[in-house]
């Protein structure tokens, strides 16, 4: 029998593997994007479009040119970057200057993720490091909303796109505000049904509530995200607003409004959930996103800004290893918890 | 402990289950092949001793080995023929070990040579546990573990439950559930034995839900006098483990380091279980065992009742094998041996052979990615490590610190964390060096 003459191979157990793998759960999160980022397309036009090219572009190259610097084989395959660059355009108010967007990216990448060592390595959210940067940097700028659902969105760019680097923009008197500035600053609250559905004011992808729990459905359902987390988040924020708006309900928002408002679906659903930035443990997710959910309750009411997702995520971010070294199951047959690395 | 309806234990995995090629496959004898080669050293302990000469003539089921210490076993001729050699085999573990290289005689009409039997009724512990040990039994799930060593109860010890394990979790194999199936007197037979060995009140066989038609059928025979019960487990891997069956089952929990006669439980085969009520009241001794000959480069899968003994090549060309042949391993795909060379022979420990071609071969050739922190690892232990950080440790090379910090020499090797990686890092592989480098390090220790 001539098959039994081949070389056979010799490999460890196991023989078999569960067909998971980093660059399909990555990929998989992109597609599970991609009805958000149609619908921030249809929105806002040929802004939220060249936003989003522009902010795919800059992570792209900026992760590219790492992989080159650090001497590495590109990284571009493992959908990681691919991710960041779609959610780190979602996350941007249309309209913001090109120029801006592709620095953010820059250093989002670069400082949020390659500096680090890449995949895996990040301890903070590469594409909110990139817009907290921007926030930083050109507060008006990540401040102007340009409206949803303009008529000539499909034909026209605002003139903000297109400026120049390090000039003022200019909005042509043509900017909106977002529901959660109308609350905070003229205490006008905005239908939640409008807010659920997406046609407000807002950033890019972060308008469309149900659009984006579709996502994070989907991506449930395939085992590819930890539903605790935004579980945690979601119910403590519309617990503790519910219990504020109970208090006293004209001085504070219903639970519906601060759940569909801002970016909390989005950072709720796609930012907070980003593994490597999140606990390894089922009960640790459920602290992590309570946190989460606790900082922007706490940072849109009481702070000075309207909106606080990315900073109260970047937070957890950072209590991350923290979490991870105080929750430990306990190891089977053994009495003590598990002593800390 | 009970989640959805039935048993189960915390954490595992789904493996696919993979087993409707064999399992309803009624068991056949195997033929012998031209040349028997058994190995002195099938067991865990010391090899036994062989008890024929070169030249000499035995019938099959006669003993051709006596055990070489307390932790070893008899041998027994697994065909009437002529001993050719005694002489070093290749094994499984790359090591060479002593061998009896036995021609069957062709014209023999291989009956089983009868010995003294060992009654039920009447044979007090001791003899029944003598019994075993002659009869060459181990654990035939795979572990090999002499059997009469684990039922040797110390006197400060006791043990209420008597387990019985069917669950057979591994992918591809059937053997034990053709066993459950086709030879429920003699699992009973063997459990009246081992009650009356182990002094245990009563005795639970646990069988996965994957095999309702053989619980039933044990379940359907259960004699009225037998204090037994028949449990459906959910399925999940690693659930054939002892400690995991013991948590499922009992609801106890194994101490880290300790064995299942510390929470009063004692853990036997199924397979093991049967071949004690087959032959001891033949006094007779393992000379086949049941195998599960499958896998997608088998043309003929199948349960076969192999002698021991029979080299892999014979076997393979007997159920014939694909032109792509690309792996085969002894045991299933989750914690077996690929083998390197086809000399080696069926031993007792041998519950399954799986021949893989190249396409399956090709889906464990994944890219390494980094780490992601996805957690499936740590939701899949099912003692509760943190595989993934076991692993920084290791690339780190901090042996010491994964076994005093994280409890690795507590792992069982059972390679769920390997399996659902989505960054195919080949963390259980890793943990098995990390724990040889640990009890190097304590030998070294304790003899420097």
């Amino acid at each position: 029998m001539s098959s039994l003459a081949r070389t056979l191979e010799i490999r460890t157990s196991p023989h078999i593997l569960s067909g998971y793998a980093v660059d399909a759960i990555m990929f998989n999160v992109v597609l599970a994007l991609l009805p958000v980022t149609a619908f921030a397309v249809w929105a806002f036009g040929l802004t939220a479009l060249l936003t989003l090219a522009t902010a795919m572009a800059s992570c792209l190259l900026t992760e590219q040119l790492a992989c080159r610097v650090a001497g590495r084989a590109s990284t571009l395959d493992d959908w990681s970057v691919a991710i960041t660059g779609l959610l780190y355009g979602l996350t941007l108010p249309p309209g913001l200057p090109l120029w801006m967007v592709a620095a953010g990216g820059a250093i989002g990448v670069g400082l949020g993720k390659s500096l680090f060592g890449g995949l895996g390595c990040n301890p903070f959210n590469p594409a909110l490091v990139g817009r907290a940067f921007l926030q930083a940097a050109f507060p008006v700028a990540m401040t102007s909303w340009v409206p949803a659902f303009a008529a000539e969105r499909f034909r026209t760019l605002p003139a903000s796109s297109l400026a120049a680097p390090f000039s003022q923009p200019s909005y042509d008197g043509v900017t909106t505000a977002t529901p959660l500035a109308l609350w905070k600053f003229d205490g006008q609250l905005t239908e939640v049904g409008d807010m659920a559905l997406g046609f407000i004011g807002g950033s890019t992808g972060e308008t469309s509530g149900l659009l984006i729990l579709l996502g994070g459905i989907y991506l449930v359902a395939r085992n590819m995200m930890s539903w605790r987390i935004p579980v945690a988040i979601l119910g403590v924020v519309a617990g503790a607003s519910g219990i504020l708006h109970g208090l006293d309900p004209a001085g504070y928002a219903p639970p519906g409004f601060m759940l569909f408002s801002g970016g909390l679906m989005l950072g709720a659903v796609f930012m907070a959930t980003d593994m490597v930035g999140s606990p390894m443990t089922s009960a640790g997710c459920v602290v992590y996103g309570a946190l989460i959910g606790l900082l922007v309750v706490v940072i849109r009411v009481w702070g000075g800004m309207p909106e606080g997702v990315m900073y109260a995520i970047l937070f957890g971010n950072a209590t991350t290893p923290l979490i991870d070294r105080w929750i430990r199951p306990r190891t089977y047959g053994t009495s003590v918890r598990r002593a800390s690395p | 402990m009970r989640l959805l309806g039935l048993q189960s234990f915390r954490h595992g995995i789904h493996p696919p289950d993979l087993k409707d090629a064999t399992r309803a496959l009624p068991i056949r004898q195997f033929p012998f092949a031209p040349l028997l080669i058994v190995p002195l050293l099938q067991h865990v302990g010391k090899p036994s001793l062989p008890t024929v000469r070169e030249g000499e003539r035995v019938v099959r089921g006669q003993r051709i080995a006596t055990p070489g210490a307390f932790v070893s076993v008899s041998m027994h001729a697994p065909a009437s023929g002529v001993v050719r050699r005694i002489a070093l085999a290749p094994s499984i573990s790359g090591r060479m070990v002593p061998a009896v290289y036995l021609e069957p005689h062709p014209g023999s009409t291989q009956e089983v040579a009868e010995g003294t039997p060992c009654p039920l009724e009447s044979a007090r512990r001791e003899e029944i546990i003598a019994a075993i040990q002659d009869a060459g039994v181990v654990g035939l799930g795979g572990a090999a573990f002499p059997t009469h060593v684990k039922l040797k109860i110390p006197a400060d010890k006791s043990v209420d439950t008597l387990i019985i394990n069917g669950v057979e979790c591994e992918p591809y194999l059937t053997s034990d559930h053709r066993v459950m199936l086709e030879q429920r007197e003699d699992v009973f037979t063997g459990i009246r034995y081992l009650l009356r060995v182990t002094g245990a009140e009563r005795a639970i066989i646990g069988v996965e839900a994957n095999k309702l038609d053989a619980a039933a059928h044990l379940r359907d025979g259960l004699p009225e006098d037998l204090p037994a019960s028949v449990e459906v487990l959910r399925v999940k891997y690693p659930q054939g483990a002892e400690k995991m069956l013991i948590t499922a089952l009992l609801g106890r929990e194994v101490p880290s380091g300790g064995l299942p006669i510390d929470v009063r439980a004692l853990c036997v085969n199924v397979g093991t279980t049967a071949e004690i009520g087959r032959l001891l009241p033949h006094g007779r001794g393992i000379q086949e065992r049941v195998v599960t000959i499958t896998g997608p480069a088998v043309r003929h899968p199948g349960n076969y009742r192999v002698p021991i003994g029979t080299p892999l090549r014979f076997l393979l060309e007997t159920v014939g094998v694909e032109e792509d042949v690309n792996r085969v391993f002894l045991g299933g795909p989750m914690m077996g041996t690929a083998v390197s060379s086809l000399d080696i022979s069926i031993t007792k420990g041998n519950s399954g052979v799986v021949a893989f071609t190249d396409t399956e071969a090709e889906r464990t050739h994944r890219k390494i990615h980094p780490c992601i922190r996805c957690g499936y690892c740590v939701d899949a232990c099912p003692i509760f490590l943190d595989p993934s950080q076991l692993g920084r440790l290791a690339q780190d090379q901090q042996y010491q610190r994964m076994a005093d910090e994280l409890h690795l020499m507590d792992c069982f090797e059972c390679g769920s964390c390997s399996f659902v990686c989505p960054s195919h890092i080949p963390l259980v592989q890793m943990f098995r060096f990390a724990k040889a480098a640990v009890r190097k390090a304590e030998q070294a220790q304790a003899s420097g």
